[in-house]
């Protein structure tokens, strides 16, 4: 059937399975726009308060629901404004495909009002882009940015449209939903080389990152910890991918990693490494790390192997499906003295652990986790509070944390929540800070406009909470611009977009709160006073080692 | 630190050679010769890089290189099995004095006079890269006006060609 390029770019996006997309309009995007008011019954457009919310929901309802996210925006500054957006799906290998309005093609490279050049400005930031020169190939350039971005190791993907490509007239008919490459598992070889390299060490230990959850691997990991007898650990952006009470989980790893899971990580003599990348994060000082173990690392994306660290036996292969060839490899054994030991860890983790009362953020946190259901999503932004949440929240179901991992992005709590919420129908949680939440709060309006059932629960310390703890710890408590002293009332500010909210000093008032705000049909925002001195602990210093890792602060 | 060659099969696309050279840049990757030119099928255009870095740079550079949507087949040609050349051009002042050394230098490396002026000498020489480089060399000694090289182009010796290479 004969259309117009804008309405073959909606009826694509509604052909790929898209249900909500999230966007912002302007002058180089307003016939896509016209064409989302006429298919507005099959594909819902929500629109943010800026175009930065919109690409961090698109990123948030892709690593909800590990469908690829879609975000729209106009020419220039609405391009320019997705920048962050689309750099922090492509640090944590976010499927997503944003589109963007261009100016005519006659004007391209004139400078032209609201002109930029978006795809060279997202050439380091994106798996891939396209400009959509002629509106022939609109369909299938839309078409093949779903199957880049959601094969292999997913990634962002945009697509620039100039307005004349829009207005063209073209034939377009249907097509069914592309399907991602077809995976496959590592070299035959390598997986026998890999299994006798595990048959033979004596202490392993596994760690998972977010590319386990990508896999969808969760249950040939614990089927390998079984038969191997191991501990398991994950990255940051590991976390949720397997439940937080399960026996051999010790947590996660890095930085501000749980201390046993750490240590564990530190005497083992094998390493299996599935779907993580070993960012400075993880290893800190890389001469250091992990001197003990052999290290064997499945990933998809063969560029991670022997990237940071030298490992002994590099799988390039879906995680999943190598870890079916190489389970029946394994030979099941027991291991009570590995076991044991790590078990040791975890006492003294125990031992050197928070166990004051009252408002810590532990406690706090704690708090939290006895209003969650197994399917809430917790969205954070990046801070001290997103450590703690990391650290302490309690996570049954996988895809369930929505963090900024790679870029740390600041600002990315409040837009990924509205989109993990929407991709999931499910109650949603923000945890944030005061500093995090300052950066883009304008999306309230945005699930006040929704009415989202999202809890916001600001850890409001005052301070830039983590950059304070690294002038305490390194700069001589100069504590230079990370006090904020702000007179923001955020309950207030919550009633003025229409949302409801309380304050909390005390866990009695935050368990009322809580309770309130769980209860709430839509947004609701906690102001949770937290002490602007409190710590994330444990902490390995930047470029330290295990030799380093600080988990008191004496006085 | 040494040296090697990648000739990569590229999408014969508006904007390619712009997508692998700015991965060198951002991965910090130096190139020390790059050629980029159309090939017997319109549909791609072939790239070929000359880097240095270690075994383990150089690894890298070819995983990163596979993670480009537009790269078909990549191949690194080892200096034994494979033909490289590259074109000279060098021009000269023309001066009595220096004139019989010069050509007699570009006869004994096969080197053509392509223009030749009161003033300006131009020769154009063909041959690997350390042939054009040990006469650059000796041309130093005299009056170098300018130059001008176009970087290796690279072919496998035998009927092995890059478009056998599949993607790993």
């Amino acid at each position: 059937m004969r259309l117009s390029g804008s309405d073959i770019l909606v009826r694509t996006l509604i052909e790929q399975g898209c249900d909500v997309v999230f966007g912002y309009p302007g002058g180089q995007i307003i016939n896509v726009y016209d064409s989302l008011y006429k298919y507005r019954d099959e594909l819902h457009h929500v629109l943010t308060a800026h175009e930065q919310g919109a690409a961090h929901a698109a990123d948030g309802y892709a690593r909800a629901t590990g469908k690829v996210g879609v975000v729209i925006a106009t020419s220039g500054p609405g391009a320019t404004n997705l920048v962050t957006g689309i750099a922090t799906a492509y640090l944590d290998s976010i499927p997503m495909v944003a589109i963007t309005g261009n100016v005519p093609t006659t004007h391209i490279g004139t400078d032209s009002f609201q002109e930029i050049d978006i795809t060279g400005v997202t050439l380091p930031i994106t798996k891939h882009n396209f400009f959509v020169g002629s509106v022939d190939k609109l369909a299938d350039t839309l078409r093949e940015a779903f199957k880049l971005a959601s094969s292999g190791r997913p990634g962002p993907v945009l697509v620039d449209v100039p307005k004349d490509v829009q207005i063209a007239m073209w034939d377009y008919e249907p097509q069914a939903k592309v399907e991602p490459d077809e995976k496959s598992a590592a070299k035959e070889i390598r997986i026998q080389q890999a299994a006798e390299c595990i048959n033979s060490c004596e202490r392993p230990f596994i760690y998972f990152g977010g590319g386990l959850i990508a896999s969808d691997a969760q249950e040939e990991l614990c089927q390998l910890a079984d038969k191997i007898d191991a501990p398991i650990g994950c990255s940051f952006m590991g976390v949720s991918g397997v439940a937080t009470n399960h026996p051999r989980f010790l947590g996660m790893q890095g930085m501000h990693g749980h201390y046993a899971c750490s240590i564990s990580m530190h005497n083992a003599d094998c390493i299996i490494a599935l779907g993580a990348r070993f960012n400075d994060r993880v290893t800190g000082n890389r001469a250091k790390f992990a001197t003990k173990a052999k290290i064997v690392h499945i990933d998809i994306d063969g560029a991670e192997l022997s990237k940071t660290v030298n490992v002994a036996h590099g799988l390039r292969g879906d995680v999943k499906l190598t870890l079916q060839k190489l389970l029946p490899l394994i030979n099941k054994v027991e291991r009570p003295e590995w076991m044991g030991m790590v078990e040791g860890f975890k006492t003294e983790e125990h031992q050197n652990g928070d166990n004051r009362q009252g408002m810590t953020p532990k406690n706090v946190i704690e708090t939290l986790n006895k209003h969650l259901a197994p399917n809430t999503p917790i969205a954070t932004d990046v801070g001290q509070h997103q450590m703690w949440t990391a650290q302490y929240a309690k996570f049954e179901n996988t895809r369930r944390f929505i963090s900024s991992g790679g870029l740390g992005t600041m600002g990315f709590g409040l837009g990924a929540a509205i989109g993990a919420q929407m991709g999931t129908k499910e109650k949603t949680v923000l945890v944030t800070g005061d500093g995090s939440f300052g950066m883009c709060l304008n999306e309230m309006a945005t699930a006040v406009h929704e009415n989202l059932p999202i809890v916001v629960l600001v850890m409001n310390n005052g301070v830039l909470g983590m950059v304070r703890q690294w002038q305490t710890l390194f700069f001589n408590k100069h504590y230079s611009n990370t006090v904020l002293d702000r007179k923001t009332d955020f309950v207030k500010l919550a009633e003025a977009f229409g949302a409801k909210g309380s304050r909390a000093f005390t866990l009695e008032e935050l368990d009322q709160s809580l309770t309130e705000a769980f209860s709430c049909d839509g947004p609701y925002l906690i102001d949770c006073a937290v002490d602007k001195d409190e710590f994330v602990l444990p902490m390995l210093p930047p470029g330290g080692s295990m030799d380093d890792i600080i988990t008191k602060i004496g006085d | 630190m040494s040296r090697f060659t990648v000739a990569i099969l590229v999408n014969n696309q508006f904007g390619v050679l712009n997508r692998v050279t700015s991965m060198f840049r951002r991965r910090q990757f130096n190139i020390t010769s790059l050629t980029v030119s159309e090939t017997e099928s319109t549909q791609y255009s072939r790239i070929t890089i000359q880097s240095e870095g270690e075994e383990d740079t150089k690894q890298q550079l070819i995983n990163q290189l596979y993670k480009l949507p537009d790269a078909c087949s990549i191949i690194e040609l080892n200096s034994e099995n494979t033909v490289s050349r590259e074109l000279l051009l060098i021009k000269l002042g023309n001066n009595p004095e220096t004139r019989g050394e010069i050509t007699a230098a570009s006869d004994a490396y096969e080197g053509k006079i392509v223009d030749y002026t009161k003033a300006a000498v131009m020769i154009q020489m063909v041959g690997d890269s350390r042939k054009i480089d040990n006469f650059i060399n000796i041309m130093r000694d005299y009056e170098i006006l300018e130059i001008c090289r176009t970087g290796i182009v690279s072919l496998e010796r035998g009927d092995e060609t890059i478009r056998n290479v599949t993607l790993f």
